[in-house]
């Protein structure tokens, strides 16, 4: 758990309040939904976006937009300008030891494939290994099935306990000789379980296996620091984080990406183009083919301006303390169950309730105005993990609030009242 | 809370609590899988053919209360029937649910179907309330062995 040391109560109720004051910085957040106040409970898919973020878009469509890394124009030089310092601000956030690091991608997801198509093929071998988790996305499942398709290489995967845990023998059992990578989630959107990656990621090194670290539902929550723990890739969206969709974030160390192939070929990923031969750029254009979402990353560079300006380890303890009272007062409602009771939890709470289909309690709910997420959550191993089709979830960001979370637990009885 | 009792009317809360004709058909002519691969829904339902009629129909599987009292009324319905009948109530089902036409008016022709009135009112649910209509329909199309929404 995120616990605030050494601070007094005081000081802390100071710090919560100055938290709560940034929820009017969220416009979306003030709509009525079927004449109910809309409670955004589905933080986990996307995050909503504070008035900066959406200030910078417009403001580029405005007053910057052109093509960049092209033009000898004043606009192109000044987008170009304001892109690069999106990268580099990125680079800051993640604490990377250099901006050729930080590649912009489309999104967690495309961070993924980018690995698994280049660097994949490189490493592994008809009988290689490629180590997952249990509790991993799609996203981070299906790619490295094609890899194995393509290579012969082979898809093992970690156990979780009944917690929703991972369990770090059985893991250390599993990385033999014949692994090649490691692909792990740092916090399970699911489940809502932080793993311990850090050590993880040590004991991979150990025997000489790099590790990619799915970032997504990492970022909007906590500090992450690449070189303290040590990835060799790192990946996460924008959209989760405050940020503009369409654009995201794959970190990796330039050894690993200097001896890397091209993902996609095209413009900007190239230092000169002859029919005979093509010279590839330098990191990162190499991977950066094609008109990027120029706008995208310069908003992502806002979101981080702003999230710089948030006190994050307020917001970590905050949202503890949303998921607490959530997960109380969940308790006392007749039949529910709670999926993913890990100890290092984010603000998650994906819970079913006996007899009552996820999907009928997430049109209840949307009718008083709630939203929530239902469904496999594109995580359907950790489901079948549960022996649950499907579960109701309700993730928390900081601009939430106990008095959401009582309208939430009202209308869970109303599910009961009407479907129970 | 009108629309939302409107959705879930006693006919599909019965018939969610207590499916009709749910298990698997020894001797199945065919089956199909329906997936919605949005929800995690998934049934399988069997037919028996006696020619062009449907002399048993069953399913099995799991999904939210809309889409399996659907496939419950459903196979109540169409057991008996040819599939030039079961194409006919198959498509008023799809008008009521999308709202092209109004149950009010249409009580004697909708009979059981009328019960799925409010789904108009919740377009996200009108999926589930016509996966097993879908998957049936390719069972007696003999068109693939599995369906998906998407
Ligand atoms: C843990 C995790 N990984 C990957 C993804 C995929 O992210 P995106 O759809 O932005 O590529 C998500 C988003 O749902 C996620 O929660």
């Amino acid at each position: 758990m995120h616990t605030v040391t050494s601070q007094s109560d005081q000081d802390l109720k100071d710090r919560f309040l100055a938290i709560r004051g940034c929820r009017h910085h969220f416009p979306l957040l003030r709509q009525r939904v079927n004449g109910k106040p809309l409670v955004y409970f589905d933080n986990a898919a996307t995050s909503q976006k504070p008035q900066v973020v959406i200030d910078t878009l417009m403001r580029y469509y405005e007053e910057e937009n052109s093509n960049i890394h092209r033009g000898v124009h004043y606009l192109s030089e000044r987008a170009t300008q304001a892109y690069e310092a999106a990268r580099v601000k990125v680079q800051h956030f993640l604490n990377a030891a250099h901006h050729r690091e930080i590649i912009f991608v489309r999104g967690t997801t495309e961070g993924i494939n980018l690995v698994s198509s280049t660097y994949g093929p490189m490493k592994v071998g008809p009988g290689d290994e490629i180590l997952i988790s249990t509790m991993e996305h799609h996203s981070n499942i299906v790619p490295w099935q094609i890899l194995c398709e393509k290579t012969g290489g082979v898809l093992r995967v970690i156990p979780i306990n009944d917690a929703g845990e991972i369990i770090l023998g059985e893991y250390e059992k599993l990385l033999t000789p014949r692994t090649k990578i490691v692909a792990l989630t740092h916090v399970s959107n699911a489940l809502g379980t932080i793993n311990p990656v850090r050590k993880m990621i040590d004991l991979a090194h150990a025997q000489g296996i790099p590790v990619l670290i799915d970032g997504a539902q990492a970022v909007p929550h906590m500090k992450v620091d690449v070189r303290e723990l040590d990835a060799d890739f790192y990946t996460f969206s924008a959209h989760k984080m405050f940020g503009p969709t369409g654009v995201g974030i794959l970190y990796g160390k330039t050894k690993l990406l200097d001896a890397m192939p091209p993902y996609q070929g095209g413009g900007d990923m190239i230092k000169s183009v002859t029919f005979e031969k093509t010279i590839y750029n330098d990191l990162p254009y190499k991977f950066e083919a094609g008109t990027p979402s120029i706008a995208g990353g310069i908003g992502l560079g806002a979101a981080i301006d702003y999230m710089n300006e948030l006190d994050m380890a307020g917001v970590a303890a905050f949202e503890q303390e949303l998921l607490s009272y959530a997960t109380r007062l969940v308790g006392e409602i007749p039949g529910l169950r709670i999926i993913g009771t890990a100890r290092e939890k984010a603000g998650v709470l994906s819970f079913v309730i006996e007899g009552i289909h996820p999907h009928d309690i997430g049109t209840i709910l949307d009718d008083e105005g709630i939203a929530i997420r239902t469904g496999h959550h594109c995580a359907q191993p950790v489901m079948q993990r549960f022996g649950v089709p499907a579960t109701a979830r309700a993730s928390f960001a900081f601009y939430n609030t106990k008095e959401e979370i009582d309208v939430f637990i009202g209308a869970l009885r109303k599910v009961i009242e009407v479907l129970g | 809370m009108s629309a939302l009792r409107e959705l879930y009317q006693q006919v599909i809360l019965d018939h969610n609590k207590s499916p009709r004709n749910y298990h698997p058909l020894v001797d199945p002519t065919r089956t199909v899988d329906g997936y919605n691969p949005l929800c995690g829904d998934h049934y399988k339902i069997y037919v028996k053919m006696d020619g062009d009629r449907i002399d048993d129909v069953s399913f099995t599987g799991t999904g939210c209360a809309i889409s399996k009292a659907s496939a419950s009324v459903m196979s109540a319905m169409v057991k008996g029937k040819t599939r030039e009948e079961v194409e006919r109530i198959f498509n008023d089902f799809h008008a009521l649910v999308t709202g092209s036409i109004d149950a009010d008016k249409n009580l004697d022709r909708l009979g059981k179907l009328a019960a799925f009135s409010g789904v108009s009112e919740f377009p996200a649910r009108v999926k589930c309330a016509s996966l097993a209509w879908h998957t049936l329909h390719a069972a007696l199309q003999g068109t693939g062995a599995s369906v998906s929404t998407e």
